[in-house]
């Protein structure tokens, strides 16, 4: 969405991208950014929390108990029950194995799909690059929350769905700055010698070209892992995400609805979770393109 | 140069063409993907064999699929969406009603969202690294991570149930429903039209929230894009000797600056406004308020695939048209764009 970041990040000129030492000063930068420091802490304090949901929950998230419904947040219940009883700080916990679970997928098929369709359309040029470049303008255009919902109702509501709704329309974002990115990596000297040494093509894209176009994607990536929280949530709000009684954050807001002039807290704690869930990537993919980007101005 | 211009145009208006195909292709497919049988919905399960193949006859499911496909486009064409199953009138006549007030809800939210968003950008531009631009970038942080439909209910909950300073969820209250002769779609200005002041304050006050939750995200958005391009004109040649003659700040800002940012504004606004349908769709929800939005959402809840596919066909060509209009107009009018492709 955002087009300040669509800006190719040109390698620097001493140190290659994507070698080991170039990933470690890297690192090295982005702990003297604080707020990148404190999203990268969040997003890690998640994994810790997912993985460890069964020992960290002190309720289980699935157990109705009707006569302690809707009980305030206190220390027994320290995010309140919602109307069946269930405890929501538990839910919020298990709840974290669905989130991540959607950022890691989506990740998965989007990151390289996008940079496979970005690269090779900046390398090959001429009539590849229109064809490909078209398709991507034209997935861009698309209002993509509304595509999601269409998919998602047609194909029948569930987390899967969902998943599949969103990376089908989130990876030309990616695919745009990958061609950007190998439009000016392709005309350095050095894949002009590997060529010269007779590495086919399929090397060059893969082991010349690809690498150098990493480090954007993975900045590319954060951020729309933030946007990507919000559709989610948006789908669960819906009920096309992962159903009941899965603990889906928006799918907890919408519950929460019903009830939310008298128990704020069964829609509220779900929306801090997500709020601050996206804010961490937000703020990790902003740290994230300082470091990378030595020319980015902020 | 400016004789190829007419010729890039032409060029963009075969691609929005092109995209509202490929638009109108996925509505088909996502219409055939659906799993529940559309025939057996109609007739029932348990219908002889005879009345379930005159049913699917009568529907043009019996033909070939690019004949399908012909069928639906010319229905299309001549404002025929087929009938919603929830309301059983036409979806066309549907949308007709539920689209004024989405319009009305985006258009105040986008007068909102740049009355605040641009001046804030341009002064997070002016006064870099000071306490305002961090204000500036928390602002627009937080817009980029709220749930659009959580923050619309907890400003409900704050100021309709805790300070009750608004109107609660729908247009309008409803003993004022239905008095106004509804004339543009707008109730604040058909009720000002009709001299019916008491109508408009009412109406505004259902209006204001919803529209301030819709307008901040967008905010967020126009702030952050206002503040980038300013600072890329104040790092000009022109700015430094527009300052060293002796011209003060808000002579710079307004005569130099704005001018030149402008066209990238537009651009901007266009993008922001087709995303602005897109949230309607779930604040509209949270708020009740009678769109197109929460006519889609009701839609969804009980598979009525029709009504699905009208709206994102709705949404979807106001948005690429939107899009088409800022390239446009980017193309037309910022004479830098025309070098550079």
């Amino acid at each position: 969405m955002s087009m300040e970041a669509q800006q190719p990040i040109a390698p620097a000129a001493t140190e290659p991208a994507g070698g080991s030492s170039w990933w470690l000063a890297s690192l090295r930068r982005l702990r003297r950014e604080p707020l990148g420091m404190a999203g990268l802490c969040f997003i890690g304090l998640l994994v810790l929390v997912a993985a460890l949901a069964p020992w960290i929950a002190p309720y289980d998230p699935a157990v109705q108990n009707l006569g302690n419904a809707l009980q305030r947040p206190d220390w027994i219940h320290l995010a309140g029950t919602d109307e069946v009883g269930r405890d929501i700080f538990s839910r919020l916990v298990w709840g974290t194995r669905i989130t991540l679970q959607i950022v890691v997928t989506v990740t998965l098929i989007i990151g390289p799909v996008g940079l496979l369709i970005g690269v090779v359309a900046g390398y090959c040029g001429g009539r590849v690059d229109a064809v490909l470049m078209r398709a991507t303008d034209i997935v861009l255009s698309f209002p993509s929350l509304v595509l999601a919902l269409a998919f998602a109702a047609a194909l029948g509501a569930g987390l899967g769905t969902a998943i599949v709704a969103i990376s089908l329309t989130s990876w030309p974002s990616i695919a745009r700055l990958a061609r950007a990115e190998t439009l000016v990596v392709r005309q350095a000297e050095y894949i002009a010698a590997a060529r010269l040494y007779g590495a086919s093509h399929l090397r060059l894209i893969g082991l010349y070209v690809m690498p150098m176009c990493i480090p954007s994607v993975i900045v590319r990536l954060t951020l729309s892992m933030a946007g990507v929280i919000l559709t989610a949530a948006g789908l669960g709000f819906l009920g096309l995400g992962a159903q009941p009684p899965a603990p889906e954050w928006g799918a907890m807001i919408s519950s929460g609805r019903k009830v939310m002039l008298d128990a704020w807290w069964v829609s509220v704690m779900p929306g801090l979770a997500i709020l601050a869930t996206s804010l961490a990537f937000n703020l990790l993919g902003d740290a994230l393109r300082d470091v990378l980007d030595p020319r980015h101005a902020r | 140069m400016t004789r190829d211009l007419p010729l890039k145009l032409l060029r963009r208006l075969l691609g929005l063409l092109l995209s509202l195909f490929v638009l109108l292709c996925l509505t088909f497919v996502i219409g055939r993907l659906m799993p529940t049988d559309p025939v057996g919905a109609i007739v029932g399960e348990l219908a002889d064999p005879a009345a379930y193949a005159a049913m699917r006859a009568k529907m043009g499911l019996d033909l070939p699929i690019p004949q399908q496909f012909w069928v639906y486009v010319t229905n299309l064409l001549h404002g025929d969406l087929g009938t919603a199953v929830l309301t059983g009138n036409s979806v066309a006549s549907d949308l007709a009603a539920a689209f004024p007030a989405t319009l009305e809800l985006a258009t105040l939210a986008i007068i909102l969202s740049v009355a605040v968003g641009v001046p804030l950008g341009l002064l997070a531009a002016l006064y870099r690294d000071t306490l305002l631009d961090q204000i500036a970038r928390v602002l627009s942080l937080l817009g980029h991570s709220l749930p659009v439909f959580w923050f619309g209910m907890v400003g409900l909950i704050v100021f309709y149930a805790g300070l009750q300073w608004i109107g609660g969820p729908g247009r309008i209250d409803v003993f004022y429903e239905g008095i106004v002769e509804p004339r543009t779609g707008s109730i604040l200005i058909d009720s000002l039209l009709a001299g019916e002041n008491e109508i408009f304050w009412n109406a505004l006050g259902h209006l204001i929230l919803p529209a301030c939750i819709l307008a901040y995200a967008s905010m967020a958005y126009i702030v952050r894009m206002t503040r980038s391009f300013t600072l890329e004109q104040l790092g000009q040649d022109y700015i430094i000797a527009a300052r060293a003659k002796g011209l003060r700040l808000p002579a710079v800002v307004l005569g130099h600056i704005l001018p030149n940012i402008a066209v990238q504004l537009v651009t901007i606004l266009a993008i922001s406004y087709g995303h602005m349908l897109e949230g309607a769709v779930l604040v509209e929800i949270v708020f009740s308020w009678p769109g197109v939005g929460q006519y889609m959402t009701n839609a969804l809840m009980i598979g009525d695939m029709n009504a699905i596919l009208a709206c994102t066909l709705l949404i979807g060509l106001i948005f690429m048209i939107l899009n088409a209009l800022a390239d446009a107009a980017y193309l037309a009018l910022d004479p830098r764009t025309r070098d550079a492709r």
